[in-house]
């Protein structure tokens, strides 16, 4: 992320630039029912391109420049001739930044991004009857609010997981079993705590707070009205003065934990296993309150440059073999059914890959607006820029 | 002069590029940023500028807490390195200047200017690793009962010092090696003592290069959100909310008025920085 752009002035630069260009207004119903811009879908494919940009969530394109034994972009590019171009991002303000661009065909969107680009016109809808791989993803995932509209398709489903607490083993005793290793009992390992650097990171709070005080009535983590949001706020702000740094670089996270400046914190599952690979005595949770989560849809863009490669991507990833590959090496549930007849013994059954019932309780990042998403009317929501501007005040 | 039209002629088309370069790319950029700051986005999320006038964002800005905190932190922290830095290169630019010799005044030089060569995020995470819990500093200090002071405030403004010292160093040096020596020596002769010297002959005429030398340090600090994302722990300062909210919210029309701020601060310290006359030691 910090490689690309350096110098703050350059950045208040192109960011006054990039006010004068996005100007043109076309309103695409904000307020009331959610209504896509008109984007034309792909009615057949050509050859490919030979290359394919991808953005994606570190891990989920690896090529074997982190491990030589990791690798699923390698075979894709022989099969296919498209060379693939891999950017990382740490967070999904940043992928949906990153996506208005317009320098890349495809992304890996949470449920937090995917509907921000589909309203804000930087991705397509995708005809599934060309990737015939969609067949065989689990029914479960298609057709929900956070991939497609009114029944379209806008992606195809890659796979879901939850956010973990991870610990220092040699630091952190007896292992945390709850969020209040973070929250309430913060002040324990004052310093060393970290978090995750976005707004969403509030829904963490309030879905601790919606199992430690009913009162408050928190149904969904992300339907919070005003009162509910400042209860999340003020527990954050509380936690900040543990907080040793906030982070939304995985890489900085590992080195965080490796030299023990960070020593328990939210976090993935690949993290976990890099920092594991890296022979740190790191572990983590799935704690009792149950835990925020993504699940995550490849999407392609608007004005992709590589229309017919996008599409094999698509494709390709969510076949069996990589499918299975990006799940066991990240650590999330596979979205193809086929995946977990190939996965290594015991995988699919550890993540409940399949199991409709537990991917429920697992509360998938999705983007905060004003009608709130639990379904109440009587109150307004408040949205992911209100959201923000909280975020921005926890860090104080 | 005969020649005049053609002169001009060749005058103009040889300024024509920089100063489209300097009057669209900086300036334009400059007006583009103040004017989007008073527009707002649609409700969505999508980032996209809605041009409505209106002085939401400035309200919002003076209104909330939080942004008068930041702005504070972001402006310590930036006189904080100068200071710093004037302390680090007074000693140094006075050395290179005055009592070096030759050849190893040009050996400095070239040692001031080194680290510049290297990149930031090198430098930065070089100081990341440096200030860790389990890095040298903290073990060279554990003996003496001390402690590294860890990611924070401290350690932002260690860094930023760090990495714009040269640019304090040379303006000083420059203004340094104008200093004739005869001056020294007649201080000397009239009996005063090095520090009298120095307190009366050499800060004066030191000053301006000094306050031009402050011009790079604090405004590069002003502007910096990277050195604190990496060693700044969970502190954030008025660039991380520009980046914030054009990244992360969409809201570049806020991230605009944010970015005003430290525009406005760096303008009213070149009018107070005007009157010293350092804008000629640049």
């Amino acid at each position: 992320m910090k490689s690309t752009t350096l110098i703050a002035i350059a950045a208040s630069a192109t960011l006054a630039l990039a006010g004068c260009g996005s100007s043109g207004g076309s309103g695409s119903g904000a307020t009331g029912g959610f209504k896509a811009p008109n984007i034309p879908m792909a009615k057949s494919l050509g050859e490919g391109e030979g290359a394919v940009n991808v953005l994606a969530w570190p891990g989920y394109a690896e090529d074997g420049t982190n491990d030589k034994t990791i690798d699923w972009v390698s075979p894709f590019e022989k099969e296919t001739g498209c060379q693939v171009n891999v950017k990382y991002f740490g967070t999904s303000d940043e992928a949906v930044q990153l996506m208005q661009t317009g320098q890349y065909d495809v992304v890996s969107a949470s449920g937090d991004a995917s509907l921000r680009l589909i309203a804000g016109g930087d991705v397509a809808p995708v005809n599934t009857d060309l990737t015939p791989n969609y067949a065989d993803v689990w029914d479960f995932l298609k057709d929900r609010p956070w991939n497609s509209v009114n029944g379209q398709m806008y992606g195809v489903p890659h796979g879901y997981g939850a956010n973990l607490l991870m610990y220092r083993t040699d630091k952190v005793t007896p292992a945390p079993d709850s969020w209040s290793a973070v929250f309430d009992d913060a002040s324990k390992y004052a310093g060393k705590v970290t978090s995750y650097d976005s707004p969403i990171y509030i829904a963490d709070a309030a879905l601790y707070l919606m199992k430690t005080k009913p009162d408050l009535g928190i149904k969904d983590p992300y339907a919070l009205d005003e009162k509910q949001l400042q209860a999340a706020v003020d527990l954050l702000k509380e936690q900040r003065k543990s907080v040793g740094e906030y982070w939304s670089d995985y890489l900085k996270q590992i080195q965080a934990f490796t030299t023990g400046d960070s020593v328990i914190g939210t976090s993935w599952q690949v993290i976990v296993n890099t920092a594991q690979g890296e022979k740190v005595p790191v572990d983590a949770v799935l704690p009792k309150e149950g835990a925020t989560g993504w699940s995550d849809t490849w999407m392609v863009a608007a004005k992709a440059k590589n229309p017919n490669c996008a599409y094999k991507w698509l494709d390709y990833i969510i076949s069996p073999k990589a499918n299975d590959a990006v799940a066991e090496y990240f650590g999330e549930a596979p979205s193809n059914a086929k995946a977990c007849d190939i996965a290594t013994e015991g995988f699919c059954e550890s993540y409940h890959a399949g199991d409709a019932a537990y991917a429920e309780q697992i509360h998938y990042w999705t983007t905060p607006i004003k009608q709130c998403l639990d379904g109440r009317t009587d109150v307004q929501c408040t949205d992911y820029a209100r959201w923000t501007q909280a975020w921005t005040e926890v860090k104080g | 002069m005969a020649s005049a039209p053609g002169y001009q002629r060749r005058l103009l088309s040889l300024l024509a590029p920089p100063m489209l370069w300097l009057g669209v790319a900086y300036l334009g950029a400059l007006a583009a940023l103040f004017i989007t700051s008073f527009w707002t986005v649609n409700a969505y999320g999508t980032g996209e500028v809605v041009q409505v006038w209106n002085l939401d964002n400035y309200r919002q800005l003076f209104r909330i807490d939080v942004y008068r905190t930041i702005t504070v932190r972001t402006l310590l922290t930036a006189v904080g390195v100068t200071v710093i830095d004037a302390m680090l290169a007074l000693p140094i630019a006075l050395f290179m200047a005055k009592m070096a010799s030759p050849r190893l005044r040009k050996m400095l030089v070239v040692a001031v200017l080194t680290p510049l060569w290297a990149s930031y995020l090198v430098k930065a995470y070089a100081w990341r690793g440096l200030l860790s819990d389990s890095g040298p500093i903290a073990w060279l200090m554990r003996p003496f009962g001390l402690d590294t002071p860890g990611y924070g405030l401290t350690a932002t403004v260690i860094t930023l010092a760090y990495l714009w010292l040269p640019y304090m160093i040379l303006p000083m040096y420059a203004g340094l090696e104008r200093l004739p020596d005869s001056l020294l020596d007649a201080s000397a002769d009239l009996g005063a003592r090095p520090w009298l010297t120095l307190r009366r002959v050499v800060i004066p005429v030191l000053w301006p290069a000094a306050v031009a030398g402050s011009i790079f340090t604090f405004s590069l600090s002003l502007g910096d959100y990277i050195a604190v994302k990496i060693v700044g722990g969970a502190n954030q300062m008025l660039g991380n909310v520009v980046y914030d909210n054009s990244g992360t919210a969409g809201n570049l029309p806020f991230a605009a008025a944010v970015a005003t701020i430290p525009v406005v601060i760096m303008v009213v310290y070149l009018a107070l920085v005007r009157r010293t006359g350092a804008l000629e030691n640049l």
